[in-house]
Protein backbone atom coordinates (compact mmCIF):
# COMPACT_ATOMS: atom_id res chain seq x y z
CA UNK A 1 0.00 0.00 0.00
CA UNK A 2 1.33 3.48 -0.84
CA UNK A 3 2.30 5.58 2.17
CA UNK A 4 1.18 9.20 2.47
CA UNK A 5 2.43 11.71 5.02
CA UNK A 6 0.13 14.48 6.22
CA UNK A 7 1.78 17.36 8.09
CA UNK A 8 -0.55 19.35 10.31
CA UNK A 9 -0.34 23.12 10.69
CA UNK A 10 1.42 22.63 14.04
CA UNK A 11 4.02 20.36 12.45
CA UNK A 12 2.61 17.04 13.68
CA UNK A 13 3.21 14.31 11.09
CA UNK A 14 0.88 11.42 10.28
CA UNK A 15 2.10 8.68 7.97
CA UNK A 16 -0.77 6.49 6.78
CA UNK A 17 -1.25 3.52 4.49
CA UNK A 18 -3.46 4.56 1.62
CA UNK A 19 -5.54 2.30 -0.55
CA UNK A 20 -5.04 2.43 -4.31
CA UNK A 21 -8.04 3.84 -6.15
CA UNK A 22 -9.41 5.75 -3.18
CA UNK A 23 -8.66 9.44 -2.73
CA UNK A 24 -5.98 11.09 -0.61
CA UNK A 25 -8.87 12.70 1.32
CA UNK A 26 -10.28 9.23 2.10
CA UNK A 27 -6.85 8.10 3.35
CA UNK A 28 -6.86 11.05 5.78
CA UNK A 29 -10.43 10.52 6.99
CA UNK A 30 -10.05 6.74 7.38
CA UNK A 31 -6.91 7.23 9.46
CA UNK A 32 -8.36 10.05 11.57
CA UNK A 33 -5.88 12.67 10.38
CA UNK A 34 -7.03 16.00 11.86
CA UNK A 35 -7.61 19.09 9.74
CA UNK A 36 -9.42 17.51 6.77
CA UNK A 37 -13.16 18.15 7.07
CA UNK A 38 -14.45 16.84 3.72
CA UNK A 39 -17.97 18.07 4.44
CA UNK A 40 -19.37 17.13 1.03
CA UNK A 41 -18.03 13.59 1.19
CA UNK A 42 -15.62 13.84 -1.73
CA UNK A 43 -17.38 15.46 -4.67
CA UNK A 44 -15.35 18.58 -5.18
CA UNK A 45 -18.20 20.76 -3.96
CA UNK A 46 -17.15 22.18 -0.58
CA UNK A 47 -13.36 22.64 -0.68
CA UNK A 48 -12.90 21.53 2.95
CA UNK A 49 -10.27 18.91 2.11
CA UNK A 50 -7.73 21.49 0.95
CA UNK A 51 -4.04 20.48 1.16
CA UNK A 52 -0.73 21.94 0.04
CA UNK A 53 1.14 19.34 -1.95
CA UNK A 54 4.87 19.23 -1.26
CA UNK A 55 6.41 21.04 -4.27
CA UNK A 56 8.63 18.05 -5.12
CA UNK A 57 5.47 15.94 -5.66
CA UNK A 58 3.54 18.44 -7.76
CA UNK A 59 4.63 16.88 -11.09
CA UNK A 60 3.30 13.48 -10.13
CA UNK A 61 0.12 14.78 -8.49
CA UNK A 62 -0.69 17.16 -11.33
CA UNK A 63 -2.81 20.28 -11.66
CA UNK A 64 -6.48 20.66 -10.70
CA UNK A 65 -9.19 20.18 -13.33
CA UNK A 66 -11.72 22.93 -14.08
CA UNK A 67 -14.31 22.23 -11.40
CA UNK A 68 -11.66 21.85 -8.72
CA UNK A 69 -9.98 25.00 -9.97
CA UNK A 70 -13.21 26.98 -9.55
CA UNK A 71 -13.54 25.79 -5.94
CA UNK A 72 -9.89 26.38 -5.04
CA UNK A 73 -9.99 29.78 -6.60
CA UNK A 74 -12.44 30.99 -3.93
CA UNK A 75 -9.99 30.31 -1.13
CA UNK A 76 -7.93 33.31 -0.03
CA UNK A 77 -5.29 30.92 1.38
CA UNK A 78 -4.77 29.21 -1.95
CA UNK A 79 -1.17 28.62 -3.05
CA UNK A 80 0.34 27.31 -6.29
CA UNK A 81 0.54 23.78 -4.86
CA UNK A 82 -3.03 23.79 -3.45
CA UNK A 83 -5.20 20.81 -4.30
CA UNK A 84 -8.46 19.34 -3.03
CA UNK A 85 -7.40 15.99 -1.64
CA UNK A 86 -10.68 14.33 -2.68
CA UNK A 87 -9.60 14.88 -6.30
CA UNK A 88 -6.25 13.08 -5.98
CA UNK A 89 -6.61 9.31 -6.52
CA UNK A 90 -4.03 7.19 -4.73
CA UNK A 91 -1.72 5.17 -7.00
CA UNK A 92 1.57 3.32 -6.54
CA UNK A 93 3.23 6.31 -8.16
CA UNK A 94 2.28 8.42 -5.17
CA UNK A 95 3.97 6.13 -2.62
CA UNK A 96 5.77 8.52 -0.24
CA UNK A 97 3.61 11.57 -1.06
CA UNK A 98 3.85 14.46 1.42
CA UNK A 99 1.06 17.04 1.83
CA UNK A 100 0.56 19.85 4.36
CA UNK A 101 -2.83 20.46 5.96
CA UNK A 102 -3.87 24.13 6.36
CA UNK A 103 -4.66 25.62 9.75
CA UNK A 104 -8.37 25.99 8.88
CA UNK A 105 -10.56 24.60 6.14
CA UNK A 106 -12.87 27.17 4.52
CA UNK B 1 -43.36 42.30 15.89
CA UNK B 2 -46.46 44.13 17.09
CA UNK B 3 -49.16 42.09 18.75
CA UNK B 4 -51.85 43.01 16.22
CA UNK B 5 -49.77 41.86 13.27
CA UNK B 6 -48.73 38.81 15.19
CA UNK B 7 -52.36 37.81 15.71
CA UNK B 8 -53.14 38.40 12.04
CA UNK B 9 -50.39 36.00 11.06
CA UNK B 10 -51.44 33.42 13.62
CA UNK B 11 -54.90 33.30 12.10
CA UNK B 12 -53.73 32.89 8.52
CA UNK B 13 -55.18 29.87 6.87
CA UNK B 14 -52.95 26.89 6.15
CA UNK B 15 -53.41 23.14 5.85
CA UNK B 16 -51.21 21.30 8.34
CA UNK B 17 -51.76 17.91 6.70
CA UNK B 18 -50.11 17.65 3.27
CA UNK B 19 -52.04 14.44 2.57
CA UNK B 20 -55.28 16.44 2.43
CA UNK B 21 -53.89 18.23 -0.63
CA UNK B 22 -53.67 16.60 -4.08
CA UNK B 23 -50.02 15.90 -4.86
CA UNK B 24 -50.04 18.04 -8.01
CA UNK B 25 -51.36 20.99 -6.01
CA UNK B 26 -48.84 20.71 -3.21
CA UNK B 27 -47.14 24.08 -2.79
CA UNK B 28 -44.51 24.32 -0.07
CA UNK B 29 -43.70 28.01 -0.67
CA UNK B 30 -46.28 29.31 1.80
CA UNK B 31 -44.96 31.62 4.50
CA UNK B 32 -47.79 30.53 6.82
CA UNK B 33 -46.45 26.96 6.82
CA UNK B 34 -43.05 28.13 7.98
CA UNK B 35 -44.55 30.56 10.49
CA UNK B 36 -46.36 27.61 12.11
CA UNK B 37 -43.41 25.20 11.78
CA UNK B 38 -45.65 23.04 9.61
CA UNK B 39 -43.43 22.79 6.53
CA UNK B 40 -41.74 19.51 7.54
CA UNK B 41 -44.53 17.07 6.56
CA UNK B 42 -44.91 18.81 3.18
CA UNK B 43 -41.28 18.12 2.36
CA UNK B 44 -41.47 14.58 3.78
CA UNK B 45 -44.24 13.87 1.30
CA UNK B 46 -42.48 15.50 -1.62
CA UNK B 47 -39.20 13.66 -0.98
CA UNK B 48 -41.11 10.38 -0.88
CA UNK B 49 -43.56 10.88 -3.74
CA UNK B 50 -42.42 13.65 -6.06
CA UNK B 51 -38.90 14.75 -5.16
CA UNK B 52 -38.57 17.22 -8.04
CA UNK B 53 -41.96 18.89 -8.02
CA UNK B 54 -43.59 21.54 -10.16
CA UNK B 55 -45.83 24.22 -8.70
CA UNK B 56 -47.30 25.92 -11.76
CA UNK B 57 -48.95 28.92 -10.19
CA UNK B 58 -47.97 30.06 -6.70
CA UNK B 59 -49.93 33.23 -6.05
CA UNK B 60 -46.88 35.22 -4.99
CA UNK B 61 -43.94 33.49 -6.65
CA UNK B 62 -45.40 32.11 -9.88
CA UNK B 63 -44.20 28.91 -11.50
CA UNK B 64 -41.32 27.11 -9.78
CA UNK B 65 -39.73 23.69 -9.29
CA UNK B 66 -39.06 22.33 -5.80
CA UNK B 67 -35.96 20.17 -5.42
CA UNK B 68 -36.28 18.32 -2.13
CA UNK B 69 -33.76 15.45 -1.94
CA UNK B 70 -30.20 15.90 -0.71
CA UNK B 71 -28.44 14.49 -3.77
CA UNK B 72 -30.57 16.36 -6.28
CA UNK B 73 -30.06 19.64 -4.40
CA UNK B 74 -26.33 19.07 -4.38
CA UNK B 75 -26.39 18.37 -8.11
CA UNK B 76 -28.19 21.65 -8.83
CA UNK B 77 -25.89 23.61 -6.53
CA UNK B 78 -22.77 22.19 -8.19
CA UNK B 79 -23.87 22.76 -11.78
CA UNK B 80 -23.84 26.52 -11.96
CA UNK B 81 -23.35 26.33 -15.73
CA UNK B 82 -26.88 24.87 -16.00
CA UNK B 83 -28.54 26.47 -12.99
CA UNK B 84 -27.78 30.17 -12.87
CA UNK B 85 -27.79 32.52 -9.90
CA UNK B 86 -27.84 35.61 -12.10
CA UNK B 87 -30.44 38.11 -10.97
CA UNK B 88 -31.64 36.56 -7.75
CA UNK B 89 -31.25 33.69 -5.32
CA UNK B 90 -34.60 33.66 -3.55
CA UNK B 91 -37.90 32.40 -4.86
CA UNK B 92 -39.28 35.92 -5.14
CA UNK B 93 -38.13 37.88 -8.16
CA UNK B 94 -36.54 41.27 -7.65
CA UNK B 95 -38.61 44.22 -8.84
CA UNK B 96 -37.34 45.47 -12.15
CA UNK B 97 -37.28 49.06 -10.94
CA UNK B 98 -35.34 48.24 -7.76
CA UNK B 99 -32.79 45.59 -8.60
CA UNK B 100 -29.93 44.98 -6.22
CA UNK B 101 -27.02 43.24 -7.93
CA UNK B 102 -24.85 41.28 -5.49
CA UNK B 103 -22.19 38.68 -6.05
CA UNK B 104 -24.20 35.79 -4.63
CA UNK B 105 -26.67 36.54 -7.43
CA UNK B 106 -24.08 36.55 -10.21
CA UNK B 107 -22.45 33.81 -12.26
CA UNK B 108 -18.73 33.48 -12.97
CA UNK B 109 -16.58 35.30 -13.81
CA UNK B 110 -17.99 38.41 -12.08
CA UNK B 111 -19.09 36.41 -9.04
CA UNK B 112 -15.59 35.05 -8.50
CA UNK B 113 -13.92 38.43 -8.92
CA UNK B 114 -16.12 40.19 -6.39
CA UNK B 115 -16.27 37.36 -3.89
CA UNK B 116 -12.50 37.13 -3.82
CA UNK B 117 -12.24 40.74 -2.69
CA UNK B 118 -14.22 40.22 0.52
CA UNK B 119 -13.55 36.54 1.24
CA UNK B 120 -10.41 37.19 3.33
CA UNK B 121 -12.52 38.87 6.03
CA UNK B 122 -13.88 35.43 6.91
CA UNK B 123 -10.70 33.61 5.95
CA UNK B 124 -8.43 31.59 8.22
CA UNK B 125 -5.98 34.39 8.94
CA UNK B 126 -8.69 36.75 10.14
CA UNK B 127 -10.46 34.03 12.14
CA UNK B 128 -7.63 33.69 14.62
CA UNK B 129 -7.71 37.45 15.20
CA UNK B 130 -11.48 37.44 15.62
CA UNK B 131 -11.72 34.72 18.24
CA UNK B 132 -10.79 36.82 21.31
CA UNK B 133 -13.03 39.68 20.10
CA UNK B 134 -15.99 37.33 19.73
CA UNK B 135 -15.38 35.85 23.17
CA UNK B 136 -15.21 39.29 24.74
CA UNK B 137 -18.58 40.24 23.23
CA UNK B 138 -20.16 36.93 24.19
CA UNK B 139 -19.05 37.32 27.81
CA UNK B 140 -20.21 40.92 28.01
CA UNK B 141 -23.64 40.05 26.64
CA UNK B 142 -24.14 36.98 28.84
CA UNK B 143 -22.95 38.78 31.96
CA UNK B 144 -25.57 41.49 31.41
CA UNK B 145 -28.49 39.02 31.47
CA UNK B 146 -30.85 38.68 34.44
CA UNK B 147 -31.07 35.34 36.24
CA UNK B 148 -34.56 34.00 36.91
CA UNK B 149 -36.45 36.61 34.87
CA UNK B 150 -38.21 36.04 31.57
CA UNK B 151 -36.72 37.82 28.55
CA UNK B 152 -36.53 37.44 24.77
CA UNK B 153 -33.39 35.44 23.93
CA UNK B 154 -33.62 36.48 20.26
CA UNK B 155 -33.29 40.15 21.02
CA UNK B 156 -30.91 40.18 23.94
CA UNK B 157 -28.51 37.45 22.87
CA UNK B 158 -28.91 36.24 19.27
CA UNK B 159 -29.42 39.64 17.67
CA UNK B 160 -27.06 41.45 19.97
CA UNK B 161 -24.16 39.07 19.42
CA UNK B 162 -24.45 38.78 15.65
CA UNK B 163 -24.95 42.52 15.28
CA UNK B 164 -21.82 43.24 17.29
CA UNK B 165 -19.90 40.79 15.15
CA UNK B 166 -21.16 42.42 11.99
CA UNK B 167 -20.26 45.87 13.32
CA UNK B 168 -16.76 44.54 13.96
CA UNK B 169 -16.41 43.11 10.44
CA UNK B 170 -17.62 46.39 8.87
CA UNK B 171 -15.80 48.55 11.43
CA UNK B 172 -19.23 50.16 11.80
CA UNK B 173 -19.86 52.89 14.42
CA UNK B 174 -20.50 50.65 17.42
CA UNK B 175 -23.21 52.72 19.13
CA UNK B 176 -25.27 52.73 15.96
CA UNK B 177 -24.99 49.00 15.39
CA UNK B 178 -28.73 48.29 15.68
CA UNK B 179 -29.08 50.08 12.35
CA UNK B 180 -27.49 46.95 10.89
CA UNK B 181 -30.09 44.75 12.55
CA UNK B 182 -32.85 46.94 11.19
CA UNK B 183 -31.47 46.91 7.64
CA UNK B 184 -31.04 43.17 7.79
CA UNK B 185 -34.68 42.73 8.77
CA UNK B 186 -35.91 45.26 6.22
CA UNK B 187 -33.96 43.70 3.38
CA UNK B 188 -35.71 40.34 3.63
CA UNK B 189 -39.11 41.49 4.88
CA UNK B 190 -42.31 41.28 2.91
CA UNK B 191 -44.52 44.37 3.34
CA UNK B 192 -47.29 44.00 5.91
CA UNK B 193 -45.62 41.31 7.98
CA UNK B 194 -44.74 43.53 10.88
CA UNK B 195 -41.37 44.88 9.79
CA UNK B 196 -42.30 47.31 7.03
CA UNK B 197 -45.75 48.53 6.04
CA UNK B 198 -45.09 49.00 2.35
CA UNK B 199 -42.61 48.37 -0.42
CA UNK B 200 -42.02 52.15 -0.57
CA UNK B 201 -41.00 52.16 3.07
CA UNK B 202 -38.68 49.22 2.48
CA UNK B 203 -36.93 50.96 -0.40
CA UNK B 204 -36.65 54.23 1.50
CA UNK B 205 -34.97 52.50 4.43
CA UNK B 206 -32.58 50.60 2.17
CA UNK B 207 -31.61 53.87 0.48
CA UNK B 208 -30.83 55.27 3.94
CA UNK B 209 -28.58 52.27 4.41
CA UNK B 210 -26.83 53.08 1.13
CA UNK B 211 -26.38 56.70 2.15
CA UNK B 212 -24.88 55.78 5.50
CA UNK B 213 -22.48 53.30 3.95
CA UNK B 214 -21.54 55.74 1.19
CA UNK B 215 -20.16 57.95 3.95
CA UNK B 216 -18.19 55.03 5.35
CA UNK B 217 -16.86 54.16 1.89
CA UNK B 218 -15.61 57.70 1.30
CA UNK B 219 -13.91 57.77 4.66
CA UNK B 220 -12.24 54.36 4.12
CA UNK B 221 -11.28 55.08 0.51
CA UNK B 222 -9.44 58.24 1.55
CA UNK B 223 -7.25 56.39 4.05
CA UNK B 224 -3.78 55.65 2.73
CA UNK B 225 -3.46 52.42 4.69
CA UNK B 226 -6.53 50.29 3.91
CA UNK B 227 -8.10 48.74 7.00
CA UNK B 228 -8.99 45.05 7.07
CA UNK B 229 -12.73 45.69 7.39
CA UNK B 230 -15.20 44.81 4.65
CA UNK B 231 -15.79 48.37 3.45
CA UNK B 232 -12.06 49.07 3.13
CA UNK B 233 -11.68 45.81 1.21
CA UNK B 234 -14.38 46.84 -1.26
CA UNK B 235 -13.11 50.41 -1.56
CA UNK B 236 -9.55 49.29 -2.28
CA UNK B 237 -10.14 45.93 -4.04
CA UNK B 238 -9.18 45.87 -7.68
CA UNK B 239 -12.47 44.41 -8.95
CA UNK B 240 -14.66 46.47 -6.64
CA UNK B 241 -13.06 49.89 -6.12
CA UNK B 242 -15.29 51.55 -8.71
CA UNK B 243 -18.42 50.00 -7.21
CA UNK B 244 -19.53 53.29 -5.65
CA UNK B 245 -20.30 54.42 -9.22
CA UNK B 246 -22.87 51.62 -9.27
CA UNK B 247 -24.71 52.46 -6.05
CA UNK B 248 -27.34 49.73 -6.38
CA UNK B 249 -24.60 47.14 -6.71
CA UNK B 250 -22.90 48.54 -3.62
CA UNK B 251 -26.22 48.36 -1.77
CA UNK B 252 -26.83 44.84 -3.08
CA UNK B 253 -23.51 43.59 -1.77
CA UNK B 254 -24.06 45.36 1.55
CA UNK B 255 -27.42 43.64 1.90
CA UNK B 256 -25.76 40.33 1.10
CA UNK B 257 -23.07 40.77 3.74
CA UNK B 258 -25.50 42.15 6.32
CA UNK B 259 -28.11 39.42 5.88
CA UNK B 260 -25.51 36.69 5.38
CA UNK B 261 -23.64 37.70 8.49
CA UNK B 262 -26.64 38.34 10.64
CA UNK B 263 -29.87 36.40 10.14
CA UNK B 264 -28.17 33.07 9.75
CA UNK B 265 -26.08 32.95 12.88
CA UNK B 266 -28.81 34.76 14.80
CA UNK B 267 -31.35 32.08 14.06
CA UNK B 268 -28.96 29.24 14.72
CA UNK B 269 -28.15 30.72 18.11
CA UNK B 270 -31.85 30.78 18.97
CA UNK B 271 -32.43 27.36 17.46
CA UNK B 272 -29.86 25.73 19.72
CA UNK B 273 -31.71 26.89 22.83
CA UNK B 274 -35.03 25.65 21.48
CA UNK B 275 -33.67 22.30 20.30
CA UNK B 276 -31.97 21.56 23.62
CA UNK B 277 -35.18 22.38 25.48
CA UNK B 278 -37.21 20.11 23.24
CA UNK B 279 -34.61 17.35 23.78
CA UNK B 280 -33.64 17.38 27.45
CA UNK B 281 -31.61 14.17 27.03
CA UNK B 282 -29.37 16.05 24.60
CA UNK B 283 -29.01 18.95 27.05
CA UNK B 284 -27.89 16.41 29.69
CA UNK B 285 -25.43 14.89 27.23
CA UNK B 286 -24.01 18.33 26.48
CA UNK B 287 -23.60 19.28 30.15
CA UNK B 288 -21.84 15.97 30.76
CA UNK B 289 -19.53 16.45 27.78
CA UNK B 290 -18.91 20.02 26.58
CA UNK B 291 -16.40 18.64 24.07
CA UNK B 292 -19.44 17.86 21.95
CA UNK B 293 -20.00 21.58 21.28
CA UNK B 294 -18.31 21.73 17.84
CA UNK B 295 -20.35 18.80 16.53
CA UNK B 296 -23.49 20.18 18.17
CA UNK B 297 -22.93 23.44 16.29
CA UNK B 298 -23.10 21.54 12.98
CA UNK B 299 -26.17 19.65 14.18
CA UNK B 300 -27.90 22.92 15.13
CA UNK B 301 -27.15 24.34 11.70
CA UNK B 302 -28.54 21.17 10.10
CA UNK B 303 -31.61 20.99 12.31
CA UNK B 304 -32.50 24.64 11.85
CA UNK B 305 -31.34 25.33 8.27
CA UNK B 306 -31.42 29.11 8.85
CA UNK B 307 -31.94 29.85 5.15
CA UNK B 308 -34.67 27.50 3.95
CA UNK B 309 -33.80 27.64 0.27
CA UNK B 310 -31.77 29.10 -2.56
CA UNK B 311 -33.14 29.42 -6.06
CA UNK B 312 -31.61 29.11 -9.51
CA UNK B 313 -32.80 29.70 -13.08
CA UNK B 314 -32.34 26.98 -15.70
CA UNK B 315 -30.09 28.29 -18.50
CA UNK B 316 -31.14 25.44 -20.80
CA UNK B 317 -33.69 22.65 -21.03
CA UNK B 318 -32.49 19.96 -18.66
CA UNK B 319 -33.59 16.79 -16.89
CA UNK B 320 -33.54 16.29 -13.15
CA UNK B 321 -34.76 13.10 -11.47
CA UNK B 322 -36.78 12.28 -14.59
CA UNK B 323 -38.46 15.69 -14.80
CA UNK B 324 -38.05 17.99 -17.78
CA UNK B 325 -37.10 21.46 -16.65
CA UNK B 326 -37.39 24.14 -19.31
CA UNK B 327 -34.96 26.94 -19.97
CA UNK B 328 -35.83 30.00 -17.87
CA UNK B 329 -37.77 28.15 -15.17
CA UNK B 330 -37.15 28.75 -11.48
CA UNK B 331 -35.56 25.90 -9.56
CA UNK B 332 -35.77 26.10 -5.77
CA UNK B 333 -33.30 24.05 -3.75
CA UNK B 334 -35.00 23.42 -0.42
CA UNK B 335 -32.00 23.01 1.88
CA UNK B 336 -34.48 22.70 4.75
CA UNK B 337 -35.70 19.49 3.11
CA UNK B 338 -32.30 18.12 2.06
CA UNK B 339 -31.19 18.42 5.67
CA UNK B 340 -34.04 16.09 6.68
CA UNK B 341 -33.43 13.52 3.94
CA UNK B 342 -33.48 10.04 5.55
CA UNK B 343 -31.23 8.72 2.76
CA UNK B 344 -28.42 10.80 4.26
CA UNK B 345 -29.36 11.41 7.90
CA UNK B 346 -30.70 8.59 10.08
CA UNK B 347 -33.77 9.63 12.04
CA UNK B 348 -33.51 13.02 10.34
CA UNK B 349 -36.02 14.93 12.44
CA UNK B 350 -34.23 14.07 15.68
CA UNK B 351 -31.77 16.54 17.18
CA UNK B 352 -28.69 14.50 18.10
CA UNK B 353 -25.71 16.56 19.22
CA UNK B 354 -23.22 13.78 18.54
CA UNK B 355 -24.71 12.81 15.19
CA UNK B 356 -21.73 11.36 13.31
CA UNK B 357 -22.36 13.05 9.96
CA UNK B 358 -23.83 16.36 11.14
CA UNK B 359 -21.15 18.21 9.16
CA UNK B 360 -22.68 16.88 5.94
CA UNK B 361 -25.57 19.32 6.32
CA UNK B 362 -26.30 21.48 3.30
CA UNK B 363 -27.13 24.73 5.08
CA UNK B 364 -23.98 26.37 3.67
CA UNK B 365 -24.76 25.18 0.16
CA UNK B 366 -22.26 23.43 -2.11
CA UNK B 367 -20.23 24.61 -5.08
CA UNK B 368 -18.97 28.08 -5.90
CA UNK B 369 -21.65 29.89 -3.90
CA UNK B 370 -20.95 27.95 -0.71
CA UNK B 371 -21.28 30.20 2.34
CA UNK B 372 -18.25 32.45 2.66
CA UNK B 373 -18.74 33.15 6.37
CA UNK B 374 -19.33 29.55 7.49
CA UNK B 375 -16.30 29.45 9.79
CA UNK B 376 -17.11 32.80 11.41
CA UNK B 377 -20.66 31.62 12.03
CA UNK B 378 -19.53 28.34 13.52
CA UNK B 379 -16.99 30.10 15.68
CA UNK B 380 -19.61 32.46 17.13
CA UNK B 381 -21.90 29.56 17.95
CA UNK B 382 -19.12 27.49 19.47
CA UNK B 383 -17.89 30.30 21.71
CA UNK B 384 -21.43 31.26 22.71
CA UNK B 385 -22.17 27.69 23.85
CA UNK B 386 -18.85 27.36 25.67
CA UNK B 387 -19.63 30.47 27.70
CA UNK B 388 -23.31 29.61 28.22
CA UNK B 389 -22.38 26.22 29.68
CA UNK B 390 -19.90 27.82 32.06
CA UNK B 391 -22.54 30.17 33.46
CA UNK B 392 -25.94 28.50 33.58
CA UNK B 393 -27.44 25.21 34.59
CA UNK B 394 -30.08 25.80 31.94
CA UNK B 395 -31.42 28.34 29.48
CA UNK B 396 -35.05 27.40 29.91
CA UNK B 397 -37.64 28.14 27.23
CA UNK B 398 -40.73 29.38 29.08
CA UNK B 399 -43.13 30.23 26.25
CA UNK B 400 -43.93 29.59 22.62
CA UNK B 401 -41.36 30.79 20.09
CA UNK B 402 -42.53 33.13 17.34
CA UNK B 403 -41.13 32.27 13.92
CA UNK B 404 -40.38 34.38 10.85
CA UNK B 405 -43.20 34.73 8.36
CA UNK B 406 -40.96 33.81 5.46
CA UNK B 407 -40.10 30.95 3.12
CA UNK B 408 -36.48 32.13 3.01
CA UNK B 409 -35.28 33.30 6.43
CA UNK B 410 -36.02 30.32 8.65
CA UNK B 411 -35.84 31.52 12.21
CA UNK B 412 -37.35 33.20 15.21
CA UNK B 413 -38.40 36.69 16.24
CA UNK B 414 -39.20 35.72 19.83
CA UNK B 415 -37.98 33.04 22.19
CA UNK B 416 -38.97 33.69 25.80
CA UNK B 417 -36.46 32.19 28.20
CA UNK B 418 -35.41 32.21 31.84
CA UNK B 419 -31.89 31.51 33.02
CA UNK B 420 -31.25 29.03 35.77
CA UNK B 421 -27.90 29.77 37.43
CA UNK B 422 -25.41 27.13 38.45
Amino acid sequence: MPKITFIEHNGAEHQVDAENGLSVMRAAIDNLVPGIDADCGGECSCATCHVYVDPSWMDKVGQPADREESMLDLNPERESTSRLSCQIPVTDELDGLVVRVPEFQM
Amino acid sequence: MSEAVDNDLRNLDYEPDPYKVALESLDPAQPALFFHAAEGPYFDRLRAEDPVHLTPDNEEFGRYWSVTRYEDIKYVDMHHEIFSSEGGITISDQDEDFTLPMFIAMDPPKHDEQRKVVAPVAGPRNLATLEPTIREHVCEILDSLPIGETFNWVDRVSIELTTRMLATLFDFPFEERRKLTRWSDVATAAPGTGIVESEDQRRAELLECLEFFTGLWQERASRKEPGNDLISMLAHGQSTRDMLNRPMEYLGNLVLLIVGGNDTTRNSLSAGVLALNQNPDQYDKLRANPDLIPNMVSEIIRWQTPLAHMRRLALQDTELAGKQIKKGEKVVMWYVSGNRDPEVFDDPNAFIIDRPNARKHMSFGFGIHRCMGNRVGEMQLRIAWEEILKRYQKVEVVGEPVRNYSVFVHGYTELPVRLIGK
